[in-house]
């Protein structure tokens, strides 16, 4: 079974969550579509939805909420 | 003076100014830093640095008890928030001031009273500033609300009572829609700032944004003249000008009289900030909240009054009494500063945050550039994307508009992408020129008259 991952488009401040009380876009081992949303990119103050890219199951982070990131790290691993 | 070292409890250009201003009174300066503005250049700048924690701001800059530690640790006698963080919150103020601490800028009590955008509108008021027509206070529910909607006419503004700087704002053009829109800002409110107290506003149409600098002792009160800010993009401001652009004498003198009545009323301390709607028809103004900190757009006002307003506050939090009377404060001439943003402004005004590979900067007599940028300065993608403010000094408003073409040309920041391509086609064109702009102007230009740049290539500014 192959492995994909799901980089960060941008730099910034990455988020599992919508909002601090809401609960996370997705938890490790959730299935994913290649249109859903896993997380938020915070750049300068501005929000970019970040969204899976490929399908796939058992999501597993590789950031924690609220983690500074670089441009192309990968956030998260599906198995493809 | 009574105070010999000053932390700096903030950020970017922000930082860089305050030292330069402390500084040039001979203060120690203290630098507090995320661990991402290691490199920065108010950093290198400072007498000392104490790293506060990591790049989120929440972790840092935001947090109090982490800078009230570095604070003591330096042993300084003075804290300066800028604008932004924590300089506005009066939980901090206190704290600075209980450790035995002078505050830049006013006691905890003034900044709770007009940060709280309800009480400020009781205050303006009753010191007889107009404000504009809606709740005098918090609405709790929808029928009250209602009837106030329908007694002061549509469109209304919803807003929330402690929200600021443009957020927590909704609009209603019709009951149905106010009705609709009510219940949500209310909950938006709560989550967003803890406090669902919602107010009511009218929506003063094609108005313009006027705001009064002040400045008080405690016994004594002056203004600084106005400054023009009605080139907003999402209600944040882009370009701003000293004096407004066409004000008549008559209203120039009542507008300002009336920020340093408010300024009276409360005994204020420290440099501030009267924002007004300005209805250019009618001549009416009306005031919208109180800033009680150093803003952004501050060097317009210095550069037409000669007045160092950031080492004022410094003189003020030693003890001093103001160094100016009101009959020693003129405008002479006309000054316009354009924000220099790291977004660009040809694909959504996306923040670009990065490394600046070379940095031109433009001189000449009136022309300054307040910045953190240097060459090789890696721009962090944590904090908000201003970069710089380029800020011009003419004869009068045409010589200054000339001078800022000129300016503009001169500056160059490879690296990142920078709204400098914006600001270049606002200096050219002919409503800017001529001063024919409102609030609401610049996101209609945006998309009628802000060309793409040509296919195939892309500017570098």
């Amino acid at each position: 079974m192959s492995k994909a991952e799901i980089k960060s488009p941008l730099p910034g401040m990455f988020y599992r969550r919508p909002s601090p009380d809401s609960a996370p876009f997705k938890n490790d081992g959730d299935a994913v579509s290649a249109a859903d949303v896993i997380g938020i990119v915070e750049v300068m103050k501005s929000f970019h939805e970040v969204t899976a890219g490929v399908d796939g199951k058992a999501i597993r982070f590789l950031v924690d909420d609220a983690d500074a990131v670089m441009a192309g790290q990968a956030l998260a691993e599906v198995e493809a | 003076m009574t105070i010999h070292s000053v932390l700096i409890a903030n950020r970017g250009e922000i930082a860089v100014r305050i030292i330069r201003a402390a500084k040039a009174l001979g203060l120690r300066t203290v630098q507090v830093h995320s661990q991402a503005d290691a490199g920065s250049l108010a950093v290198k700048l400072a007498d000392e640095a104490i790293d506060i924690g990591p790049a989120a701001a929440k972790k840092s800059y935001l947090d109090i008890e982490a800078v009230l530690a570095a604070a003591k640790a330096a042993k300084v006698d003075a804290v300066h928030p800028g604008y932004g963080f924590l300089s506005e919150n009066a939980d901090f103020a206190e704290a600075v001031a209980a450790a035995g601490m002078k505050f830049v800028g006013p006691d905890a009590a003034a900044i709770r009273l007009l940060g709280d955008k309800v009480a400020a509108r009781q205050v303006a008021a009753r010191a007889g500033v107009p404000t504009v027509p809606g709740s005098d206070g918090r609405v709790s529910d929808l029928a009250q609300a209602a009837a106030i909607v329908s007694r002061i006419g549509f469109p209304v503004m919803i807003k929330a009572a402690a929200g600021g700087g443009g957020r927590g704002i909704r609009i209603a053009h019709s009951l149905e829609e106010f009705e609709r829109h009510f219940p949500q800002a209310s909950a938006e409110a709560a989550a967003a700032f803890g406090d669902g107290g919602l107010y009511i506003e009218k929506v003063i149409e094609k108005a313009r944004h006027i705001e009064v600098q002040i400045l008080g002792d405690g016994t004594n009160f002056v203004h600084c003249y106005e400054r023009e800010c009605s080139l907003q993009r999402r209600r944040q401001k882009v370009w701003e000008e000293a004096p407004a652009v066409g004000l008549p004498a008559d209203v120039r003198k009542r507008l300002c009289d009336s920020a340093v009545a408010l300024a009276r009323s409360v005994g204020y301390s420290g440099a501030g900030t009267v924002e007004y709607l300005y209805d250019d028809a009618s001549r009416d103004f009306y005031f919208i909240e109180v800033n009680t900190r150093i803003q952004v757009e501050h060097p317009v006002t210095e550069m037409i009054t000669g007045l160092d307003l950031v080492q004022e506050m410094l003189r003020i939090a030693g003890g001093q009494p103001l160094s100016v009377g009101q009959d020693d404060i003129a405008i002479a001439g006309h000054a316009i500063e354009c924000r220099i943003n790291a977004e660009d402004p040809h694909r959504g005004f996306m923040p670009g945050p990065g490394t600046v590979e070379t940095l031109a900067v433009p001189e000449g007599e009136g022309i300054r550039f307040d910045t953190m940028l240097f060459a090789g300065y890696a721009v962090p993608p944590f904090y908000d994307s201003l970069l710089g403010k380029l800020i011009v000094h003419g004869a009068d408003r045409a010589a200054c508009l000339a001078k800022l073409r000129a300016a503009l040309a001169g500056l160059g920041i490879s690296g990142i992408p920078t709204t400098v391509p914006l600001h270049k086609a606002l200096a050219a064109d002919a409503d800017v020129a001529a001063g024919r702009f409102h609030t609401r102007f610049l996101e209609n230009w945006l998309e009628t008259k802000f060309a793409a740049p040509p296919s195939g290539t892309r500017e570098v500014a």
